[in-house]
């Protein structure tokens, strides 16, 4: 499936291990958590970049003693209102998680500006979309109210930059 | 009053522009209605029974007699006259056309007004403490506070798609006048030994199938970690919160499987990583804030005004209106005056756009330009001086709203009911109107006193049935329209939750049952005891046995 990042559309590098195929030795697999935790000394032994997949209802808690095992962690969305996801890719960043979060599943593009602000890197979309199919999700507002993991400068921080700029 | 810098101004004209987009996108069958639906409930856009219905948010119930204008125009334009205050502080207007409201949000901008997050899963509308600023028994002004907690969850990234509403009260005061204790989070402003602000927490409260009373996961969190504590409660909840039902997907259910214990060890770790951050409000935005809501220019008045008490000698209709309606203003020779929105003639809390322009008029003279609207569904001139008291009854007289029922039997909380919603059993608009006319002398709703009445149409209880003194359900039985009685309940400080005292009765007998219930209160009741202190001392068996006398004759 083709992915979102930033404002492109680019090819995935990674498959989605299907459970029981073998690892590759080259990595570059995404696997479930339950074939995590089932084959976690391969995997780990694996030279290749692994990823892994979360399910909505698998808090990244759950790998937290692994996270320097992933390159890539995805986050579900099994539908566009089930918004776990958003403060598991906050809890991820807080966690010291340094690859690449993704999201897949349901998502509308009304939502991009959301994950973005959240610290997710990519979002995977359907065959065939464009980037500008996407574009109306991004850059609806020119400023945000509250802080997030983005690098986005609130309302209260601009407030205090124009004051300092007064006096 | 907050005022919009340029900052908000953009922001909301903004927000306009997306829905604009949105409303487009539906309009040409590009989304779905289910993929608008998540979208326009944001933006408080339902679809009821009849029509769509709007609701504007007033931030914790405060507005401009300029507002109230454009809210006037706004009924006239696009609804059909006349708007309802809701139970959150909010305006609903009820026959708006889906293709009408990105103008419409555009003209409430214009007045810094909108309707961003009065529905959806997400953190709604802040409400607080209708008398702020005025009254004498706070140590802040709780409405600083709720702009914070508005501005940092309006179109808050993380927290758009919770498994369920999120509702957040702030009060300064130990009086609750803004059932906060039944609140997704309810925060009381108190001040430390030292003299500095906090809050106490309160997590977990709410009505609907399954009321609870909120608990204190915190006795004080400092003011200016706020919003890093905010921010913990609600991530420990998206993330924690069931999603697999959606009548048990509400934070009060989360504290009860998970225990207070256990969740507020989630939260104060959630915290203790977040709180020194960049979530830390700066004395200056506070301090700007508060500029906003500094008292107004009062005069320099005598505690007792003079004039005021002859018209009160003079004029016992006045008097009533004063003893029933009257609140003491912390500003000496200064009053609080309560406006009923339970009349005669109109729904609970519904008000015409010609009394909507009246009472800017109004407000400008009398109150400094300033309304606020209460979760009882009444208006309030916060700052009005005692010597303009008889004039402005008068005036109010003049347009209708010079009911002096506030806190009495009368003045209900009435959810919209079979009339407007599509998720009601029954119709509450009627029922409350029959009550009224059943009280409708005056002498005897005051010599009753204090007595909440609350009436919701359907178990999701938007008319607070649970916290009413008595409150009434509707209920379906067999497609007729059946109503069940609660006893003992209260969303004030002495929070309660009402007890079913048997079963249901019909349209034609429900207000009966309600007279015979009042009846037996004022037969037992000790001198000056409310109809809920008298329940609490007897109990339910007593009131019980009165209503349901048959039940004995077979049990003998």
């Amino acid at each position: 499936m083709p992915l979102l990042k930033g404002r492109n559309i680019v090819e995935d590098a990674w498959t989605l291990l299907v459970d029981g195929l073998e690892i590759p030795e080259a990595g570059f697999v995404i696997v479930s958590l339950d074939r995590f935790t089932r084959d976690r000394d391969l995997l780990v032994a694996c030279s290749g970049p692994i990823g892994v997949r979360l399910s909505s209802a698998q808090s990244p808690q759950l790998i937290v003693d692994a996270l320097e095992v992933f390159s890539l962690i995805e986050l579900e969305f099994p539908a566009f209102t089930d918004g776990r996801s958003y403060s598991y890719a906050q809890l991820l960043h807080r966690l010291g998680f340094a690859g690449e979060i993704r999201a897949v599943g349901n998502v509308l593009r009304d939502q991009y500006l959301n994950l973005k602000r959240c610290g997710f890197d990519a979002l995977e979309i359907k065959e065939g979309e464009t980037a500008e199919d996407w574009s109306i999700a991004t850059g609806a507002f020119s400023a945000p109210y509250q802080v997030a993991y983005d690098t986005e400068k609130p309302i209260m921080s601009l407030r205090e930059q124009r004051l300092a700029a007064a006096s | 009053m907050y005022r919009y810098d340029e900052f908000d101004r953009k922001f909301v004209n903004e927000r306009v522009a997306e829905f604009r987009g949105q409303v487009a996108r539906r309009m040409s069958g590009e989304l779905s209605e289910e993929e608008f639906r998540p979208l326009r409930l944001m933006n408080g856009l339902y679809l009821q029974l009849h029509a769509y219905m709007l609701r504007v948010a007033i931030p914790y119930g405060t507005f401009s007699a300029v507002q109230m204008r454009k809210l006037a125009q706004i009924a006239r334009t696009y609804d059909r006259g006349y708007g309802h205050f809701t139970t959150r502080q909010n305006i609903q207007f009820n026959w708006p056309k889906l293709e009408d409201v990105p103008n419409l949000l555009a003209e409430l901008a214009d007045v810094e007004m909108h309707a961003i997050q009065t529905s959806g899963n997400c953190i709604r509308n802040v409400t607080a403490d209708p008398y702020a600023g005025a009254v004498v028994d706070e140590v802040d002004d709780s409405r600083i506070w709720a702009e914070i907690v508005r501005q940092w969850s309006t179109l808050h990234p993380e927290f758009t798609f919770l498994g369920r509403k999120f509702k957040i009260a702030v009060s300064a005061s130990d009086y609750d006048r803004a059932v906060v204790r039944f609140h997704d989070i309810g925060l009381f402003i108190k001040k430390n030994d030292a003299g500095e602000t906090g809050f106490e927490v309160w997590i977990g409260g709410g009505l609907g199938r399954t009321p609870m009373i909120g608990k204190i996961s915190n006795e004080f969190v400092p003011a200016e970690d706020l919003l890093s504590y905010l921010e913990a409660v609600l991530r420990v909840y998206n993330m924690n919160g069931r999603r697999d039902n959606k009548y048990k997907a509400r934070i009060k259910i989360l504290v009860h499987e998970t225990g207070l214990d256990e969740l507020r060890a989630q939260i104060d770790a959630e915290w203790a990583a977040i709180k020194d951050s960049a979530l830390k409000v700066p004395e200056y935005e506070i301090e700007r804030i508060r500029a906003y809501f500094a008292p107004p220019p009062f005069e320099t008045l005598d505690a007792v005004d003079r004039g005021f008490e002859t018209k009160k000698f003079e004029k016992p209709e006045f008097s009533r209106w004063v003893n029933g309606n009257i609140v003491a203003h912390k500003q000496a020779g200064y009053a609080i005056v309560n406006i009923s929105l339970k009349t005669d003639d109109l729904p609970p809390g519904d008000i015409t756009a010609d009394q909507m322009d009246d009472l800017a008029d109004l407000a400008e003279i009398y109150s400094f330009n300033e309304i606020r609207a209460t979760h009882e569904q009444n208006l309030v001139f916060a700052h009005v001086k005692q010597s303009e008291l008889y004039e402005l009854w008068r005036e109010l007289g003049e347009i209708g709203l010079a009911m002096p029922n506030i806190g009495k039997v009368t003045d209900m909380i009435v959810c919209p009911g079979l009339d407007y919603c599509g998720l009601a059993n029954t119709r509450s608009i009627p029922v409350a109107q029959r009550i009224s006319k059943r009280y409708a002398d005056l002498d005897r709703q005051f010599d009753l006193g204090e007595l909440k009445l609350k009436i919701s149409g359907c178990i999701n209880a938007c008319g607070h049935h649970h916290v009413g003194h008595i409150g009434l359900l509707g209920v379906d039985r067999r497609g007729e329209e059946f109503y069940q009685i609660t006893l003992g309940g209260s969303g004030a400080e002495d929070a309660a939750i009402g007890s079913i005292i048997g079963p249901a009765f019909s349209s034609a007998d429900i207000v009966d049952a309600v007279e015979e219930l009042i009846n037996f209160y004022v037969e037992i009741r000790n001198q000056g005891e409310r109809f809920l202190d008298t329940y609490r001392r007897v109990g339910a068996a007593p009131f019980k046995s009165r209503l349901y006398p048959e039940k004995l004759d077979a049990a003998a």
